[in-house]
């Protein structure tokens, strides 16, 4: 049977953790062994986080996570409507960064994507970005 | 998230204890900065044995650190990294600068 939860965080990075160990309570009933949850947790950290960094730039705004389980199959989806990213294929090849300034990085995309079965980004610029992962739960 | 600083022969260690990330960062990085700069050492040696989770912000305040420590002629060591920072140090090939030993006594030695 699916199972589905959406949840509305202020993009302040305080949420960061939250968003972290939502992820894994909710992933947790699919009995995923200690790797797999550290993976989700990771990959969630790193989608809220470029949310709240890059989407709205310390603006006031809402980041939307929702989650799906459908068997063993997790799928989260993190949304804003900040700027958006006018190069998805520049802004997702690793160690780029736009804010250098910040130390960021710019491996959380590569994180993403390698710490979960799949990775999907879209965008439009001025009206907001949308990330979906999924990660098969092998347990 | 919480930093404990000591001096081991002629490294500062940085013991950096609990979850690190965007939220927290550049707390760590101010914090770091003071602490290694007052100490007054060239070598640097991150304790990662009690960091139960960090992401790509993590990643940044180490390789900030690395080129702190790198600028004086000194050398930057990680000890101890759990498992969920090692698969990500890992995958940011961070080891390919900053070289990683399995404990402390071990990155201390040959300093």
């Amino acid at each position: 049977m699916e199972n589905r939860v959406k949840i509305i965080l202020d993009a302040r990075s305080v949420n960061e953790g939250f968003a972290r160990v939502a992820a894994a309570a909710f992933a947790a009933r699919l009995d995923p062994t200690v790797e797999e949850l550290a993976d989700i947790k990771t990959a969630v950290s790193e989608a809220v986080t470029n949310a709240i960094i890059h989407g709205y730039e310390g603006r006031y705004g809402r980041v939307a996570m929702e989650m799906t389980a459908s068997g063993n199959l997790l799928t989260i989806s993190v949304s804003d409507k900040g700027r958006g990213i006018a190069d998805i294929k520049q802004a997702m090849c690793p160690l780029y960064t736009s804010k250098p300034h910040l130390e960021r990085s710019g491996m959380g995309f590569t994180v993403m994507e390698s710490f979960m079965d799949s990775l999907q980004v879209s965008s439009r610029v001025g009206e907001g970005t949308r990330v979906v992962m999924t990660k098969r739960i092998h347990g | 998230m919480d930093i404990i600083c000591k001096i081991t022969g002629r490294a500062m260690v940085a013991i950096l204890k609990g979850e690190l990330d965007h939220h927290n960062a550049a707390q760590v990085r101010e914090e770091l900065e003071s602490r290694f700069s007052a100490a007054g050492m060239r070598n640097l040696i991150f304790d990662l044995s009690g960091l139960h989770f960090m992401d790509s912000s993590g990643l940044g305040i180490l390789i900030g650190r690395y080129k702190t420590v790198s600028a004086l002629g000194g050398q930057t060591r990680i000890a101890a990294p759990s498992e969920q920072a090692d698969k990500l140090l890992r995958l940011a090939g961070i080891y390919k600068i900053i070289p990683v030993y399995e404990t402390l006594t071990d990155a201390v030695a040959g300093l």
